[in-house]
C-alpha cells in the first residue's frame, strides 16, 4: 500500500503539482459559486476560480534556470549590462556564463522564461477585475432594491408574486 | 481603403461608444444620433465586406492587426479572418444593431432615463465585441472578445428593474464559469501546441498527429462546455430566460436574436476550423451521437417549457432555448446539409427572434400586461403590430414562405442524410408545439374580448413599466418591426442562394 501511494506521489503529484494546485483552487471557487447563499461569497468564489486559471497559465511559462525574458545584448558593448542581468539569477548560472561569451548573438530560448502566458494573463486579470467590479456594482443594485444580499431572502421576497 | 474594411467596421462603433460617454451629458437624443451614424457606417461597411468576400474566389480575407507578418510559418500577431459565413453573420449583427437603435429611440428615454448615453455606449461596445468574435482568428483574442460582450451584456441587463439586476447577477456567475472553461481549454491547447492562432493550432495538431492526446480531448470538452454555457444549451440554460425577459425592452430585442447565435457560430468555428471535422466526427468518439441526443433533449424540453409559460417574453426565451438545440444538433449531425442548415438557421433565427421580440415588446408596453391575455382582441386594435407578430410566429412554426420553413427543411434533410431520426422527430415535434403556442395566441388576438387597461395592480406587476395605452404605435417602433418581418420573408425567398454560398464555404473546410 505504501508503495502504491509513494509511486502515485512520485508519478502524478510531484511532477504535476502545479496542475493539482490549480484544479483544487478551481474546485474551491466553483463550489463557492454554486453553493453559497450570499452573493458576495459567490463573487469571492468567482475570484478564486479565475485566479486558479491564471495560476495555470503562469506556471506554464516557467522554465528551470531561465531568466526574465529581456534581451539586452545585441553587441559586445552591451555585455556588462547583460552580466548584471545574469547575476540576478542563480550563482551556478553566473559561473557557466563566462564560457559561452562568444555565442551571445544567438538567443538561446532555454535561457528565457516564456513571456506569452504572462502577457495573456495580464489581459485575463484585467477582464477578471472588471467582471468583479461590475458584479459588485450589480450586487449593490440588488441590495438597494431588496435590502439583503442573501439569495434565499431575495427569493422569498419575489415568491409572493406567484410567477417566475 | 478596402484592405482595412474589417478593422474600420470594428472601429466605427468603438469610437461611437467613446463619443457617447464623453459628450452624451445625459442627453439620449445626441447619443442616439451618434450611434445611428456609427452603426450605419459599420452596416454599410459590412455590406461592402460581404460583396468583397463574394467577389474573391479564394475563400477568405485575412487582415493582420498592426501588420505583423508571420515568422517562420506561424502567425505572431492577432489575425482577422473573414469568409462568407463570417461576413453574413457580421452583416446580420450590424444590421440588427442598427435597426434596434431605431427601435430604441423612444424606449431609451422611457426606460433608462438619463442613463441613455451609457446605454448607447454599451450597445455599441457589444456590437464591437460580437463582430470581433465572428472575425477573429486567434483563440485567446476570442476569449477576450467573449468577455467584452459578456461584460457589456451584464451591464445592459442590469439597467432594467430589480429582478433584472438579480438575473444579471446570475448571468455573471454562469457567464464567468463558461468563459473560464473556454479559457482553460485554450490554455491546454496552448500548452500542447505553443500557438494561439486557430489555423496554426489546427496545422500543428494535424502535423504532430495529436488527435488521441488526452490533453487535446480535455481541451475540446472544456471549450465545448464553456461555449454551451454561453449559448444556453438546455441543461446550462438557467440564466437565459430571466435575463432576457427582465432586461429593458431594447436590450432584450438586441440580445435575444444575437448573443446565443454568435456563440453557436463560435462553436462551429471551434469544431470545424480549430479541431477539424475528422476529429470532431471521428468514429471512435462517442460524443457525436451523445450531443445530437443532448440537442434533442434541448429541443423537446425548450418547447415544453415554452408551452407551459404564461408570460409572453418568458415563452419566447424558452423558444430560443429550443432553437439553440436545433443549431447545436444540426452542427453535430456530421452531414454537410445539417451544418449548412445550422448556419442558415443562425441567420433566420436572428431575423425571426428579432421580429417576435419587437412585436412582443410593443404589445407589453402598450397593454401594460406581460401575460398572454395581453393579446386579447389585438388584431382589431393593433393590426400592424399583429401582422409583424404573425409573420414571426409563422416562421417559428415553419410555414413555407418564411425562412423558418427552409431552415427546418435543411436541418431535417441533414438529419435524414446522417440517419439521426431522433433529431428529425424532435424537430417535427417542436414545430407542432410551436404551432400550438402561436395559434393559441392568434386565436386570442382574433376572437378575444378587448379589455381596457387594467386598474388593479397585483404584486407581480410592481416591476412592470407603466402601460402607455393602446394608442397608435410610434413609427420608430413599427419600422423596425416591418424591416425584421420583411427580412424573415426575404431570407426565406433567398434561401437557395444563401444555402449554396454557405455549403460552398463549408465544403472548403470539410475537404
Amino acid at each position: 500500500m505504501d508503495i502504491i501511494i509513494a509511486s502515485f506521489l512520485e508519478d502524478s503529484i510531484v511532477p504535476k503539482f502545479n496542475y493539482w494546485i490549480y484544479v483544487i483552487l478551481m474546485m474551491i471557487g466553483l463550489y463557492a459559486m454554486i453553493t453559497k447563499n450570499n452573493l458576495i461569497k459567490k463573487l469571492i468564489g468567482m475570484a478564486i476560480f479565475q485566479t486558479a486559471i491564471i495560476l495555470l497559465y503562469v506556471s506554464v511559462g516557467v522554465k528551470a534556470d531561465a531568466n526574465i525574458p529581456i534581451i539586452s545584448h545585441h553587441g559586445e558593448k552591451d555585455h556588462v549590462e547583460h552580466a548584471q542581468n545574469e547575476n540576478l539569477d542563480s550563482a551556478s548560472e553566473a559561473s557557466s556564463h563566462h564560457g559561452s561569451k562568444k555565442e551571445h548573438h544567438v538567443i538561446d530560448k532555454n535561457k528565457f522564461a516564456n513571456p506569452l502566458p504572462h502577457v495573456l494573463m495580464l489581459t485575463a486579470i484585467v477582464v477578471g477585475v472588471s467582471t468583479l467590479g461590475l458584479a459588485l456594482a450589480i450586487s449593490q443594485k440588488v441590495h438597494g432594491s431588496f435590502g439583503t444580499l442573501e439569495e434565499d431572502e431575495i427569493l422569498d421576497q419575489l415568491r409572493p408574486g406567484g410567477y417566475d | 481603403m478596402t484592405d482595412h474594411l474589417p478593422i474600420l467596421l470594428l472601429l466605427s462603433p468603438l469610437f461611437g461608444a467613446l463619443v457617447c460617454v464623453l459628450f452624451g451629458k445625459g442627453n439620449s437624443k445626441n447619443a442616439w444620433i451618434v450611434s445611428m451614424i456609427s452603426l450605419g457606417i459599420s452596416s454599410i461597411l459590412s455590406v461592402f465586406l460581404l460583396l468583397k468576400v463574394l467577389s474573391i474566389k479564394a475563400g477568405d480575407i485575412r487582415y493582420r492587426m498592426g501588420g505583423w507578418d508571420p515568422s517562420s510559418g506561424y502567425e505572431v500577431g492577432i489575425e482577422l479572418r473573414i469568409d462568407i459565413l463570417a461576413a453574413l453573420i457580421v452583416l446580420a449583427v450590424t444590421l440588427v444593431g442598427f435597426i434596434n437603435t431605431i427601435y430604441s429611440k423612444t424606449r431609451v428615454p422611457a426606460e433608462v432615463g438619463e442613463k441613455g448615453p451609457f446605454f448607447y455606449a454599451l450597445i455599441q461596445l457589444l456590437i464591437v465585441g460580437l463582430c470581433g468574435i465572428i472575425m477573429t482568428n486567434d483563440a485567446f483574442n476570442l476569449y477576450v472578445l467573449i468577455e467584452i460582450t459578456s461584460l457589456t451584456s451584464y451591464a445592459l441587463i442590469a439597467m432594467g428593474n430589480r429582478r433584472a439586476a438579480l438575473s444579471s447577477f446570475n448571468y455573471v456567475i454562469m457567464g464567468t464559469i463558461g468563459a473560464s472553461f473556454y479559457l482553460l481549454g485554450v490554455g491546454y491547447l496552448y500548452i500542447k501546441t505553443g500557438t494561439l492562432n486557430i489555423d496554426d493550432i489546427h496545422t500543428y495538431l494535424e502535423n504532430e498527429n495529436l488527435w488521441t492526446s488526452q490533453s487535446i480531448i480535455v481541451a475540446f470538452i472544456l471549450i465545448m462546455l464553456g461555449v454551451w454555457t454561453k449559448m444556453a444549451l438546455f441543461p446550462l440554460h438557467g440564466w437565459l430566460p430571466n435575463a432576457y425577459s427582465y432586461a429593458p425592452s431594447m436590450t432584450g430585442t438586441f440580445m435575444a436574436p444575437l448573443m446565443t447565435k454568435v456563440m453557436v457560430y463560435v462553436m462551429i468555428r471551434v469544431m470545424l476550423w480549430l479541431f477539424g471535422a475528422d476529429f470532431v466526427y471521428s468514429e471512435d468518439s462517442v460524443w457525436s451521437e451523445l450531443i445530437v441526443w443532448m440537442s434533442v433533449v434541448a429541443i423537446v424540453a425548450g418547447s415544453f417549457l415554452a408551452l407551459a409559460r404564461n408570460d409572453i417574453k418568458k415563452m419566447l426565451t424558452y423558444l430560443i432555448i429550443a432553437e439553440v438545440g436545433y443549431m447545436v444538433g444540426g452542427a453535430w449531425l456530421n452531414s454537410l446539409t445539417g451544418q449548412a442548415g445550422a448556419f442558415y438557421h443562425i441567420l433566420s433565427d436572428a431575423a425571426m427572434t428579432f421580429c417576435l421580440f419587437i412585436a412582443a415588446s410593443i404589445v407589453i408596453i402598450r397593454t401594460g400586461e406581460s401575460r398572454l391575455n395581453a393579446f386579447d382582441g389585438l388584431f382589431r386594435k393593433m393590426p400592424l403590430t399583429m401582422i409583424g407578430f404573425t409573420i414571426g410566429g409563422l416562421s417559428m412554426i415553419g410555414l413555407p414562405p418564411t425562412c423558418g420553413f427552409f431552415s427546418k427543411w435543411y436541418l431535417i434533410s441533414g438529419g435524414i442524410e446522417s440517419g439521426h431520426w431522433e433529431f428529425v422527430v424532435a424537430l417535427l415535434f417542436s414545430s407542432l408545439i410551436n404551432a400550438v403556442i402561436f395559434f393559441k395566441i392568434f386565436e386570442r388576438a382574433y376572437f378575444g374580448k378587448i379589455k381596457g387597461i387594467k386598474e388593479e395592480v397585483s404584486v407581480a406587476d410592481i416591476d412592470m413599466i407603466p402601460a402607455e395605452g393602446i394608442k397608435s404605435v410610434p413609427a420608430s417602433m413599427l419600422i423596425p418591426l416591418f424591416i425584421s418581418a420583411l427580412s424573415v420573408l426575404i431570407l426565406g425567398i433567398m434561401n437557395k442562394n444563401l444555402f449554396s454560398w454557405i455549403s460552398n464555404a463549408l465544403k472548403m473546410i470539410n475537404g
